[in-house]
């Protein structure tokens, strides 16, 4: 028995490109006419990627869409197999590509419960003793009698949690479950993951939130293009995976060029209209500034889902010799459930928009109060 | 002292080989029993008569078969309690298509969750055959209730008749396997399987005696019996209900030849699960 809880080795994983499978009859008897060349239909999604996670690490794996991950995350859990090199694993293995696998919408909240149970190993008699906890721990407890098909998203995302979070295993691999639910729900999911830290089982976690790895994991690799392209830290591989964004994203500007005026640091309050920012700006030099401006880009999951651009709002801010300013803001509070985090650039106006200095990730902010809509259409700002 | 902590070693290797293999079997009877149930709530789920329709279906086709074919064109005279052998090969029949049926489309409609959790696949290809089991158990109860009204005699070659649909249930397992895996990546295997089983049927003397081919054609009769499903429909009928249906016993002397439709059934088992078993890592990729 190894001393790693699981240790990949050089794996690859070939896909093929065609959508035309070989999967009618027509398609086989004309394909044995043709020479196969699997070279050009087909491309690795994984490269050779190895790494091992230690017994007890909370091990963050990080990577664009479709860089690859969640194929790994797929061999480690063998559902698919490698093309080449090999995983293995030591102790009793769990694996969450999806909450709530099996859930079938004609079957009872209850019924549902005993399937997805069955699915984790658990026996019928198992369940039935933990029953109660999970009806209790998803608040459910007046709708479990009723067919899925009427229950909610959120609903089922709670009655699934519930149910996963008793899986019994040393190893839990779980694939972007925090992407789901509403503010209360990633609250629960914050505290299991709190609970999962500190038990000494090995957790593997796909996420898109920064903010989670950095919190819970104490290393992470980054993937890109199948690839490994950063193994250490879960800080350190945030702030890498972060800078693939700002190389490939052409909105996103290159990292902080200082030249003497600095974008310190930015707060937010978030109220039931609107969404309070304060930027704050220094100058480290004895030449005032003037017309500086800042551009930024609020994004969700990595994505960007609108900006703004202060200038817009009147005219530039000027800064004095050592001077330290903060930019009060007020956007209107447009944005779906879910937490935000705002990249930010400070540009002069008067060296043609030139970046004086870049921040990724300046602030996150917590939105409760809106609707579950996913994205904003517009930013409405303000200057108060 | 080399030897010995060898020995624990390998002792070690054994125990936790063992404790997987338990662990896997644990896990696999936990989700078999859990996919019948649900197999059978969606199954009836919506229907007034729920369960009875399993009853009701081969009763039917029984009924339509027994006034077109025996009471119009008078088949089957001369072969007493021909109605009862008539039923009891129907609802041999029904079970033999409800599993390879169910287990042909079984992987392809479970995609959703072979594609999200790690397994043992053979599960679902079992737990769909598990429902037909049930309703060949009620079915047979029918078949004796009729056999009680048309006053078949107690024999005990009665008791034969378990074996041959154990037999009938392997082959129709070994089938479903095979086409089940095969489904996966090659869609129209269901359709070739719906003429196959066309022939099978008319192939296997299920609606008619096969004394009627032995009369005409000796050989071609005999060659029927290879198939597992007319061996065991036969069979069970000749031990169970009347000797005046012909079977493989006493239409030749060849052991081969009386052999051969269990070789076919042990081969369509190994088969079938072989590659079943080869193919069901690639699964989750190509459903």
């Amino acid at each position: 028995m190894s001393n790693y809880a699981v240790e990949v080795k050089n794996v690859k994983k070939q896909f093929s490109y065609s959508r035309h499978k070989n999967n009618s009859l027509k398609r086989a008897i004309t394909q044995v006419f043709k020479k196969k060349d699997t070279s050009k239909d087909s491309f690795f999604a994984l490269n050779g990627i190895s790494f091992n996670v230690e017994k007890g690490d909370f091990f963050g794996i990080l990577g664009r869409n479709g860089s690859g991950k969640s194929t790994l995350l797929k061999i480690i859990s063998e559902i698919y197999q490698p093309t080449n090199g090999s995983v293995k694993h030591d102790g009793k293995l769990v694996s969450f590509i999806e909450l709530g696998v099996g859930f079938n919408s004609e079957l009872t909240g209850k019924e549902n419960v005993y399937l997805n149970g069955a699915l984790l190993g658990f026996s019928k008699a198992e369940v039935e003793a933990m029953y109660d906890d999970i009806v209790e721990f998803a608040e459910l407890e007046k709708f479990m009698d009723q067919t899925l098909k009427n229950y909610s998203s959120g609903m089922k995302v709670r009655l699934a949690f519930s149910v996963a979070i008793r899986a019994k295993a040393d190893i839990l691999i779980l694939d972007e479950v925090l992407a789901v639910g509403d503010a209360a729900f990633q609250k629960k999911c914050t505290d299991y993951f709190e609970t999962l830290k500190g038990s000494g089982k090995t957790v593997i976690l796909v996420t898109h939130s920064m903010g989670s790895v950095r919190q819970f994991c104490n290393k992470a690799v980054v993937i890109d293009d199948g690839c490994i392209i950063f193994a250490g830290g879960a800080d350190e591989s945030a702030d890498v995976y972060l800078s693939i964004f700002e190389k490939k994203e052409p909105g996103v500007v290159k990292p902080a060029k200082h030249k003497g005026v600095e974008l310190v640091s930015a707060s937010t309050k978030v109220e039931k209209d609107y969404v309070n920012i304060n930027f704050v700006i220094h100058n480290k030099t004895n030449t005032p500034m003037s017309d500086l401006y800042i551009f930024a880009d609020i994004l969700r999951n990595t994505q960007i889902v609108t900006g703004f651009l202060t200038a817009d709002i009147g005219e530039g801010i000027d800064l004095s010799a050592r001077e330290t300013k903060t930019l009060e803001l007020r956007l209107k509070n447009i944005f779906g459930k879910g937490s935000f985090c705002i990249n930010a650039t400070l540009r002069d106006g008067t060296q043609n928009n030139e970046v004086i200095d870049s921040r990724v990730d300046i602030v996150e902010f917590e939105n409760i109060f809106g609707k579950d809509e996913y994205y904003p259409i517009e930013a409405i700002v303000e200057r108060v | 002292m080399l030897a010995i902590s060898l020995l624990l070693h390998v002792i070690m290797e054994v125990y936790y080989m063992m404790k997987k293999i338990a662990n896997r079997y644990r896990y696999s009877m936990i989700l078999l029993r859990e996919l019948v149930i649900v197999d059978f709530k969606l199954r009836y789920q919506n229907s007034v008569l729920g369960y009875v329709w399993a009853v009701l279906r081969p009763l039917f086709l029984f009924l339509i078969m027994y006034v077109f074919f025996v009471m119009v064109l008078g088949v089957g005279k001369g072969i007493p309690h021909w109605g009862v052998a008539l039923l009891l090969g129907i609802v041999m029949w029904s079970f033999f298509q409800e599993v390879v049926n169910q287990g042909l489309k079984a992987i392809v409609s479970s995609g959703g969750i072979i594609r999200k959790i790690n397994f043992p696949k053979y599960i679902i290809v079992v737990s769909k055959s598990v429902s037909a089991i049930i309703n060949l158990l009620i079915n047979l109860g029918v078949v004796l209730v009729f056999a009680l009204i048309d006053g078949v005699d107690f024999s005990w070659g009665m008791l034969l008749i378990p074996l041959f649909i154990l037999q009938l249930y392997i082959f129709a397992l070994g089938l479903a396997f095979l086409l089940a895996a095969i489904n996966v990546k090659f869609r129209d295997i269901g359709y070739i399987w719906e003429i196959v089983s066309q022939a099978l049927f008319y192939g296997s003397a299920i609606m008619f005696p096969i004394n009627r081919v032995v009369e005409m054609h000796h050989s071609m009769a005999v060659a029927m019996l290879v198939n597992p499903v007319a061996q065991t429909i036969q069979d069970a009928r000749y031990f169970g209900i009347t000797p005046k249906v012909d079977t493989t016993v006493t239409l030749t002397d060849n052991w081969l030849i009386i052999l051969a439709p269990y070789v076919v059934t042990l081969l369509a088992l190994a088969i079938g699960a072989w590659y079943f078993h080869r193919r069901s890592p690639y699964f989750a990729e190509e459903v």
